[in-house]
């Protein structure tokens, strides 16, 4: 009797001096606060984009009374930047990598998930620790090889890897994804005849799209935002990507231009952004079940 | 007649890997070697390499003091920005997680700034908001207060790369999410007729259950912030500075291997940064069994 009246009055208590509907608002309160702080620089920029020069910097306020289009004009070609070409560029890497991932890594990942072979442990234990491995121990001799095959000025240092499934961590990805798959599925496919390459091709790749495009949109975020490989790689302006033509913008023009810095920042931006309204459900399934970052 | 079914699977297997064992051996075991002979000469890409024994070391850890610089920096930048990732991750997790509405409005806008974290054009917005007339600022300005520039100052400049690194804390925001939801109710109904406050809840029976998430993106993000690159390179135009108060490891790493070509000296930074990390994920992985919770032991 006496614990039971010693446990329930502070669990009374504490439900009358606690509204839900006070702690809700405040909840919401607070969520939206830190959205504000968060995202409120990111509009900033969009919106700064669209104004006169002279009021880019002094306005901390969204509106403004003359929208002008100028910086768009200007940082679209600006001086000896190009930035059509680049976006042309960075579309170019970009579809190779993901082609290049998506056909090593459901390859690799299908060998791994179905089929029995010799070193399996040993070489799915390698897989492993090349996703933790820093990429700075193979950077400087990936570079001097690269160097060596005069792939320097090419896109091939930075596609070619791809296609030989050095991000492994979509492998994994993939692998787990494949061992979902209900494997009567395949014995059913062999029993009609259909070899291993038929039964990838016909039965667990039309079945693994959600990893497809899963590995799809991450590799496509992560070429586009790719710095370090172009800006090793490609010294030639003609080859340049967005990243590297933004960050040569800031070295050409210096602060005075922010307006078509940001302008080009915002187009930077955007097919991120677009692939994030399009499959927002895909990508924050993909970090929840897997872990991707 | 099994054997050789499987023989002949073996063999299947490994046209499949094919693609990706090329890559192993030719991208990543090969150079992996290369990089471990090159830490010991001297190399400049022109000239063969010549075999300098532990030089490279010696230097690094003598007579360097860039390279010392590189190190704190690094370290210093590792020790504040992952706790505090994963400290704001686990709080706003919290706030979402008991059947708030809106839930997938705010998680989506909690998520996009870790797609746009890691580009250039962030990091140049960032070097803006941060600068002397930045946006930053212009709203302490709003209060009376009046500063230099953020990111011109040896003293602060490292702190805002930390900001850029925290705004993109939704992946590991999300991660913590999925699992609370994976805590049972009853757990919590228990703890609360056994007369345990929400605090106490939290630390006796959410955090516990949560710890193989909070190793998992320890290990990570840990992993991930000794790599940080472009928006140190951005924000301080490749320089690393003011006075080399961002001169973060892969930065300098950059500057001596690809600006000044010493790729010995490059490789045998990268092999203490490898060596240092192993170390890190080894102590990981043994202390995990002193504070991982992995399920009833029965």
């Amino acid at each position: 009797m006496t614990t039971v009246s010693i446990t329930a009055r502070p669990l009374l208590g504490r439900r009358r001096t606690r509204n839900p509907l006070v702690i809700g608002l405040v909840r919401h309160a607070v969520l939206i606060a830190v959205l504000l702080v968060m995202l409120y620089p990111v509009v900033w920029m969009v919106a700064a984009s669209f104004r006169p020069t002279a009021e880019v910097m002094n306005s901390l306020g969204l509106l403004s009374r003359n929208y002008t289009l100028d910086n768009y004009r200007n940082g679209w070609s600006a001086g000896q930047l190009d930035f059509s070409r680049y976006f042309l560029n960075s579309i170019a890497i970009t579809a190779l990598s993901i082609a290049g991932n998506l056909f090593a890594c459901s390859l690799t990942a299908y060998a791994f998930a179905r089929l029995e072979f010799p070193l399996k442990r040993v070489l799915f234990g390698l897989l492993l620790g090349t996703m933790l491995l820093p990429y700075h121990v193979t950077l400087v001799p990936q570079y001097i090889l690269f160097n060596e095959l005069a792939w320097m000025n090419t896109y091939l240092p930075l596609v070619v890897p791809k296609w030989l499934g050095a991000e492994a961590f979509f492998i994994f990805l993939m692998v787990q994804f494949i061992r979902t798959l209900p494997r009567e599925l395949d014995d059913a496919a062999r029993i009609d005849g259909c070899g291993h390459w038929r039964t990838f091709s016909r039965i667990v790749i039309p079945l693994s799209l959600p990893a497809i495009g899963t590995t799809a949109l991450f590799t496509f975020i992560n070429s586009w935002n790719d710095f370090l490989g172009p800006l090793l790689y490609l010294n030639r302006p003609e080859l340049w990507t967005v990243s590297l033509g933004l960050n040569s913008f800031l070295d050409v023009t210096g602060e005075s231009a922010y307006g078509s810095l940001f302008a080009m920042s915002t187009l930077a931006l955007a097919p991120i952004v677009g692939f994030f309204l399009v499959a927002q459900k895909l990508l924050i399934e993909g970090v929840a079940t897997t872990g991707l970052k | 007649m099994k054997s050789s079914r499987t023989g002949r699977e073996g063999l299947t297997a490994y046209v499949f890997l094919s693609p990706w064992l090329i890559g192993i051996v030719l991208l990543t075991l090969g150079p992996m070697l290369y990089s471990a002979y090159l830490a010991f000469t001297n190399y400049d890409l022109l000239s063969p390499p010549r075999w300098i024994g532990l030089d490279n070391f010696r230097r690094m850890f003598t007579a360097d003091p860039r390279y010392l610089s590189s190190v704190r920096v690094t370290l210093v930048y590792v020790a504040v920005s992952v706790p505090l990732l994963l400290i704001v991750s686990m709080a706003l997790a919290l706030l979402l997680n008991k059947g708030i509405r809106f839930l997938s409005g705010y998680r989506a806008l909690f998520y996009l700034p870790s797609l746009m974290g890691a580009s250039v054009a962030i990091a140049v917005l960032w070097r803006q908001i941060f600068g002397g007339s930045g946006l930053v600022n212009q709203v302490l300005g709003v209060f009376g207060i009046e500063r230099g520039s953020w990111v011109g100052n040896p003293g602060t400049a490292l702190w805002t790369i930390v900001t850029l690194n925290l705004w993109a804390f939704g992946a590991t925001m999300i991660i913590f999410l999925a699992g609370l939801r994976q805590v049972p109710v009853e757990l919590h109904e228990a703890a609360a007729v056994d007369g345990a406050g929400p605090i106490r809840r939290f630390f006796s029976v959410t955090l516990p259950l949560m710890t193989p998430l909070i190793f998992f993106n320890l290990l990570l993000d840990t992993i991930h912030a000794f790599q940080a690159f472009t928006g140190a390179f951005v924000v301080s135009r490749g320089s690393g500075g003011p006075a080399d108060s961002t001169l973060f490891y892969t930065l300098y790493l950059y500057q001596q291997g690809f600006a000044e070509l010493k790729m010995g000296y490059a490789s045998a930074m990268a092999w203490a940064l490898v060596i240092v990390l192993a170390a890190f994920t080894g102590f990981l992985f043994l202390t995990a069994k002193r504070w991982v919770y992995y399920g009833d032991e029965r």
